[in-house]
């Protein structure tokens, strides 16, 4: 049954660097060596920091710039399947995530969260990437339900990504099939420790490490 | 307009294209070779008044080969024949049905995407729903599940 597939028209993106985690780490954490602006505010901030006395004022606006971040934090409205229904809960008055801060907002651009609410097929997979890349940093992913963690119910299936972690870096998993509004919320709660000892080099706390 | 009933279908199929056809009531059932495909397709369509294609899919019956089916209906008459052939072990090839439904030319490129069979004929026989760069045919019995898709597995 040799059949040669048909040649793509348009060329597919292809997708090969960040396939895991760590190598997404890695790469992430290099500064490119053109960003003069970068380099400038950390030589004023360490400069501040080695100054007699200095590291109170470094160190409090650090806390005080983790704050805003973790209390308002907008996710991009980001819904697969089934799980954005529960999300959409979450938004809604009833449970109300504003009240965190929180505005769902629809756009990638002005967004510091993404929330994987549901499957991810291999065939979604480039754009949802393409979605995260949107986003300024610092940004967070929040892996919602079953599917999100690690293909759920369809992992043994041919078309599913088997966990979104291998396309985007996850900060929070919320287990569940799908989970509740109360879960997400848990979720978001967790996420927002997190982002508040967010550091200025950008290094997430480890799972133990916390 | 009159149209045939069951009965009369299964007379004409017998007639026409001396195949036997089974089932009970209005729900009609042949198998016909493959190089009578598309002149089973041809009798259905304009003898038995069956206008309406419903679908159409392949089932892998491992080494004995492929199987294409394809359901089309007299809604007139309420009649539904499912027409189905046997493709040798190995072959891939089946006449396409486009050229008398329009709706024939999704379902067979489906059927394409899921199980590879080469529908002669077809316009534009291309994948429909994975990506073109896809390796395989998923709904075959021998494709491995868990075989890498680049990039994500």
């Amino acid at each position: 049954m040799e059949v040669t597939p048909p040649r793509p028209r348009v060329p597919t993106p292809v997708w090969t660097e960040f396939k895991d985690l760590q190598e997404w780490e890695k790469y992430h954490h290099e500064r490119s060596s053109d960003d003069k602006t970068s380099e400038a505010l950390a030589a004023i901030a360490d400069t501040i920091h080695h100054f007699p006395g200095g590291w109170l004022v470094t160190t409090s606006t650090d806390k005080i710039f983790n704050w805003a971040r973790s209390s308002s934090i907008w996710p991009v409205t980001f819904g697969l399947a089934c799980c954005a229904i529960e999300m959409m809960a979450t938004f809604a008055s009833r449970f109300d995530v504003e009240r965190f801060g929180m505005v769902p907002w629809a756009s990638p651009r002005h967004s510091d969260l993404m929330i994987v609410s549901g499957t991810v097929t291999i065939k979604m997979a480039p754009m949802l990437k393409r979605i995260f890349d949107q986003m300024p940093d610092p940004k967070w992913v929040v892996s919602m339900g079953s599917c999100a963690n690690s293909g759920g119910p369809f992992r043994h299936g041919y078309h599913v990504v088997k966990g979104v972690d291998r396309v985007v870096p996850v900060d929070v998993y919320v287990p569940g099939c799908p989970p509740t509004p109360d879960s997400l919320m848990y979720g978001l709660l967790r996420l927002q420790e997190q982002v508040a000892h967010f550091q200025k080099t950008g290094a997430r706390p480890t799972a133990g490490g916390q | 307009m009159t149209a045939p009933a069951a009965s009369g279908v299964a007379a004409l199929l017998r007639e026409r294209l001396d195949v036997e056809a089974r089932g009970e009531g209005a729900d009609l059932e042949a198998s016909v070779p493959v190089e009578r495909w598309r002149d089973a397709a041809r009798v259905a369509r304009d003898e038995a008044g069956c206008h309406y294609f419903n679908w159409l899919t392949a089932v892998d019956w491992k080494e004995q080969g492929l199987e294409v089916l394809c359901r089309v209906e007299n809604l007139d008459a309420r009649v539904a024949l499912t027409l189905r052939t046997r493709l040798e072990p190995g072959a891939v090839r089946c006449p396409s049905l486009t050229g008398l439904w329009r709706g024939a030319d999704w379902m067979e490129r489906e059927c394409f995407d899921m199980f590879g069979v080469v529908f002669e004929g077809h316009p534009d026989l291309r994948r429909i729903l994975l990506a073109d760069d896809w390796v395989g045919y998923p709904l075959r019995k021998d494709y491995p599940v868990d075989m890498a898709q680049p990039p994500y597995r």
